[in-house]
Order: C-alpha cells, then structure tokens, then sequence
C-alpha cells in the first residue's frame, strides 16, 4: 500500500511539472504582451522595455520557468518588490500582492461552495439511485430518470439566474449569495451559500442519480446479492451491505473527479452568484495576462485532480479487497 | 414429510407474454434424504427453488399451490418470516461460488453473520462457530482461512466455504444448484463426498437439482424429472436410472455417454429443442419430440395434459400404456431412445 501510495505521488509531482510548463510556454503563445497592459495606453518604448523588466519576463522563457519552479520551493527575490518567500509563485502582473497570498484568500470561498453542494449531490444522487434501481420501471423510477435527464441538461447559468430572480428579488425565501467567513458568522456563511450550493447540487445529482441507478441495478442482480438474501439477511442489509458495496466504486470515481473540477474553480457557478472564488480569480487572470496568477490557478486545478484522483485509488482498495492484493 | 409441495405453479409476467415455468408441479423430501431434480435448462428446476425459498421478485412471478416446511406454509408467507428461515431452517448452495460468494466481506464474514443474524449470538461466538464450521468442510488452517476473501480460495474450497455457510445453521433442507457445474472433475467428487458425509451426520434432506445423471446416481434417493415446468417422471434413483419409464428420460439417459458403450455407435442427443414456455405445446408438453407419440392415436398426445400416474411410488406422465414401453425397451435393449424412428 505504501508502495502503492509512493508511486502515485511520484507520478502526480511529474504530471504537476508537465502541466505548469505547458502552460507556461503556451502562456507566450498568446499574442497579448502582459508589459503593454501594464504600461498604459501612451506608452514609450524605453517604459516599455522598463515595465518588462519589472514583470521579469525580459528574461530567456527557460530562465523564467526555471526561476518561477525553484521560487515554489525555496522562495524568490524579486528587484522592486522584494522577498517573496517559499511558496513562493510570484506577485501578479495586475495588482502587484503576492499570488500565494491571493489564491489562500480565495481558497475558503471555492472550499465551501464545493464541499457544501457535494454532500448535498452525493447523498441525494446516491439516495434518489438506490431508491429508483429498487422501484425499477415504477412511477418513481421514472419521474427520477425524467428529473436526471432534465437536470443533466440544464446549465447552472441558467437555473442560477431563475433561481436568483424568483428566489432571491421575488419571493425572498433565500438570501442574495454572498460568502461570509464561517468564523465571522457561521449562520450568514450558511445562508449566503444556501442557494448556490442547491443549484450546484441540482446539476450534478442527476448524474449520480443515474450512475448509481445503474450500477445497483446491475449489483442487485448479482449472485452474491442474491446468496445473502438466500442466507436470511434483511432487504436493508442486502441494499446497503451488499449491493451498495459495489456499486461504490463507479460512483467514488465520478465524485473524485467532479470535486477536483470543482475545487480547481466553479468558473460558472462563482461567476452566476458573483462569489469571488478560485474560478473567477482565473478568469481575470486569462482576462489580463496575468501570468503568475494564470499559473498559480492551473497549478491549483490540476492539483486538485491529481490529489483527488490518488485519494479515489486508496479508496478502490479500501472497497474492494481484491484490489489490495494486485 | 419435512417439504411438501403441492401443485406449484410460477408465471412470469413479461412484455412477450405469460411465460409458465413452473406448471403444477408436486414432489416431497423426508429429513435425512436425497431428491435430484433433473431436466434440460429452461425445465424449471431453479425456478422452483427459489420459490421454496421466496426469493422471486413478486412484482414479476406469480407463484400458486402451496409449499410446506415442516408443516409451515411458505407460499404468501410474509417476508420477514420467510428470512427468518431462510439461512436458518433452509438454505441454499450455488452454481459458482466464486460469483455467489462477496467479494467484499471475508469468508469468515459472510459465514459468522448467518449465525449471528438467526441464533443472535456474540461476534466472537459466530467467528468460532464459522472457524468450527470450516474445519467440518474440510478447509485445512481453518483459523487462517477464515479471515480470507473468497478470491483467495480455490474454486473447491470456495464451494466448500458455501457450503460450511450454507449449513452453518443446521438447516433441516439444503437446495443444491447444480454445486459441482463450475468445478474440475476430481473436485466435484470430493464435493458430492462432503455433502453426503454431512446429511449423515446431520439428517439434513436435500435437494440437487442438476443436469448431470452421474450427479443423481452419486447422491440422490429419489429422482424428479422435469420437462417444460412440469415433472415427467418420479420415483426412487434406481427405479428411474435402471428402468425409466417416459421417453423423455429414455433420452436423457441415452444422450448420456458411458464406459460400456460402444465407440462406433454415435451418443443420441434428444432430438429438437425445449418448448418455448410461452406457448407451451397442448397436452404432452414432450409431443413434438417424442418419437412415440404417432404410436398412439391422432390427438391423443395432443389432447388432455397426462398427469403422473400412479399416483405414488414410481410414475410417469404419458399415455403409452407400460406394457407398451416395456415391449419397447426389451426391443431396444438398454436404452430405448437410441434406435427409435
């Protein structure tokens, strides 16, 4: 197992450099020039040439991303803003403030959001499965399939802004969202990301509704299943203990995934409810060739893929025992 | 009798229509014996198996007739008092038991919890029971194996851990379906072995159902043979074996190979296919295979459905006269559904 985790990691840190240098270089690619943005609208060539020595990108690109890796791991100085110490990913272009610092002040508000509608997704989509695979082809199967489809389908920028205009400016039952530290006001934390947290969760519930629908459909028709039900066990116990069992792990894979997306930014979803989150600090960051923030952004959503993704290869061995061994 | 079923009857209700896989059938098992259901796939052994157990999804089958455990009608039985028995005072082994075991819970796990779920007895009580029970099975370093997954088994020992769970309640009936069909040859012996030594160490009555007429010689006391859901033939082994009475167990027996039998002669398969059980073919269910049926009148086979007669001891379901199929089978010889035409 420890072998098992050691070599994941490994593999992880080589994706994690692969993905920075590719966003780096093609960073470059962009026919925009940060220098210019940060020069003005009059601007001369020897300002120029000043601001792009600021920005430290007068430098030979392999120098820079050499210097940009190292200053992750044993901190960077810079000329005019001096020490940035390890972690060290840079000061943006846009505003000068430390990135790190950026992103930790960010971090919270997309944590919370994230966290919150995936309880809600995991264990209403899971439920709403194993109630609909074990009212196969009854009313209640069906109005759960029409409701995934529909949920499937939908786009969040869409119901978010029903949802804001009914619940929000027309009917007032939710608060209009709003991220407040949790140790400031827990309640006010709790209500100001109540709704994006239910439209959140009505998009992604479908798709955990029909995966485990279809997984425990398939598991409740398995021999096993049937030898415990042969053996006495209660229908609960059969539900939960046997079928359940294996139909967790398409599920844990998807949810690995969706909370690694999310966590790397809900671009869409911070943007619909205006929660100044990790996805749209990445959005102005593209918005202003805002490198160091840019990377700073990828580095965090591949990150969190990545960390998902080991975390969902420990849990498949914690399932099921026949992975263990191999 | 310890089970009693009487006239049992199983409808599937599916989009292409009635499907009637159990039709009316009857037989009986005594403690401390062996009944083999024999028949083609598709003849409705397992179905009536699993109705004994009530494990039929009753949304899609509807069952009839009545079934007795030791003198308790199962049939209509609610749910939760059939769990109670279920494991209990019967229980079930499996085809494959690789398929039929948890991959998710320890062999020791999936034994113990029987245990405790009917005899609600301590964890630590159960485990010792399940290590005792491994031990009775045959599986050597029982206190080893006992916290092993099934993956980890043999196929032999996999089949011998459903079995120790299987009979880790003492139950008064054991359904076997068809336990030695995924298992090497040598292995099936020594499982057929075990099951005898523990019905005589028990007085467990089983059932085996099976395809395997070498299965029934081995092990069963008295013989069911089962055509399109509905038994053709019953009595004792050797009255079945050594001299069967319906063509369709003549056929069986005669697509069977054995050591005497001469290699330039070809092994007859029964000819045709099993009905569909949606339109199952009026009267004698075996007509359109049965190379007799023209000996009788037109319509004869076609008319009534021939019940078993007699009634009790060793009978069969056809109308040829027993005379008849004596004269048939002296002609033949041994095996009567050879040469027929």
């Amino acid at each position: 197992m420890l072998r098992f985790l050691t070599r994941r990691v490994l593999g992880a840190l080589v994706i994690l450099l692969i993905i920075s240098a590719v966003t780096f270089f093609l960073f470059y690619a962009i026919p925009a020039d940060p220098a210019r943005l940060a020069c003005g609208k009059v601007c001369p060539p020897e300002t120029l040439e000043q601001a792009r020595h600021n920005l430290g990108i007068d430098q030979p690109l392999m120098v820079q991303f050499v210097s940009w890796l190292a200053g992750i791991f044993v901190g960077r100085d810079y000329g005019g803003l001096g020490h940035c110490p390890a972690p060290c990913l840079g000061f943006s272009f846009v505003n000068r403030a430390p990135v790190f610092e950026t992103i930790i002040d960010r971090m919270p508000v997309t944590i919370a959001l994230t966290i919150g509608a995936a309880v809600i997704f995991l264990i209403f989509g899971v439920a709403t499965g194993i109630v609909a695979a074990l009212r196969q082809g009854k009313p209640l199967d069906k109005i759960a399939s029409v409701s995934s489809l529909i949920g499937a389908s939908v786009q969040i920028y869409f119901v978010g802004t029903l949802a804001m205009y009914f619940f929000v400016y027309q009917i007032q039952v939710f608060r209009q969202p709003k991220y407040i530290p949790i140790t400031e006001d827990p309640l006010g934390w709790f209500n100001g990301l109540l709704l994006p947290w239910l439209v959140l969760a009505l998009i992604f519930t479908a798709n955990y509704t029909r995966i485990t629908r279809s997984t425990m459909v398939e598991n409740l028709n398995e021999d096993y299943v049937r030898t415990a039900r042969a053996k006495g066990m209660s229908g609960r116990s059969v539900v939960l203990r046997f079928a359940l069992r294996g139909a967790l792990t398409p599920v844990i894979t998807i949810f690995g995934v969706d909370l690694g997306t999310l966590i790397g930014g809900a671009i869409i979803t911070e943007t619909t409810f205006g929660l100044q989150g990790i996805g749209r600090l990445a959005v102005r960051a593209v918005d202003y060739s805002d490198l160091p923030t840019l990377m700073a952004t990828v580095l965090l959503a591949a990150g969190a893929i990545v960390v998902m993704n080991v975390i969902v290869d420990s849990l498949y061995a914690v399932i099921d025992p026949r992975v263990r061994l191999s | 009798m310890f089970l009693e079923v009487n006239d049992l009857t199983v409808d599937f209700h599916t989009e292409d229509g009635v499907v009637h896989a159990v039709d009316g059938l009857s037989f009986e098992v005594d403690r401390g014996s062996t009944l083999g259901i024999v028949g083609e796939s598709g003849s409705g052994k397992s179905v009536t198996n699993l109705a004994i157990l009530g494990l039929h999804n009753p949304d899609t089958a509807k069952l009839s007739g009545s079934i007795k455990l030791d003198g308790h009608e199962l049939l209509g039985a609610p749910q939760r008092e059939l769990e109670k028995l279920r494991g209990n005072k019967m229980a079930m082994i499996f085809q494959d038991p690789l398929t039929s075991l948890s991959p998710f819970h320890t062999v020791g796990q999936q034994i113990a919890e029987v245990y405790r779920k009917h005899k609600g007895v301590s964890k630590s009580v159960a485990r010792e029971r399940a290590i005792e029970m491994l031990d009775r099975v045959g599986i050597p370093q029982p206190k080893i194996r006992v916290d092993e997954y099934p993956h980890q088994f043999s196929g032999g020992m996999r089949q011998r851990a459903m079995i120790a769970m299987a009979l880790v309640c003492d139950p008064g009936l054991l359904i076997a379906d068809e336990p030695t069909t995924a298992l090497d040859v040598t292995v099936q012996a020594q499982i057929l072995d075990l099951l005898r030594d523990l019905q005589e160490q028990t007085g467990t009555a089983i059932i085996m159902i099976t395809h395997d007429l070498g299965v029934v010689a081995n092990t069963a006391h008295d013989v069911l043979v089962m055509y399109a859901g509905r038994a053709v033939e019953r009595g004792t082994m050797r009255e079945v074996l050594r001299e069967p009475r319906h063509p369709y167990t003549w056929g069986l027996l005669g697509s069977m190979p054995s050591l005497n039998h001469p290699v330039d002669v070809p092994l007859e398969p029964v000819r045709g296919t099993p009905p569909s059980l949606i339109n199952v073919p009026p009267g004698c269910p075996f007509h359109p295979r049965c190379d007799y049926a023209k000996l009788l009148g037109p319509g004869v086979c076609t008319g009534e459905r021939p019940e078993l007669s007699p009634h009790r001891g060793h009978g069969d379901a056809c109308y040829l006269p027993l005379k008849q199929k004596a004269e048939l089978r002296s002609q033949h010889g041994k095996q009567p559904g050879k040469e027929a035409s």
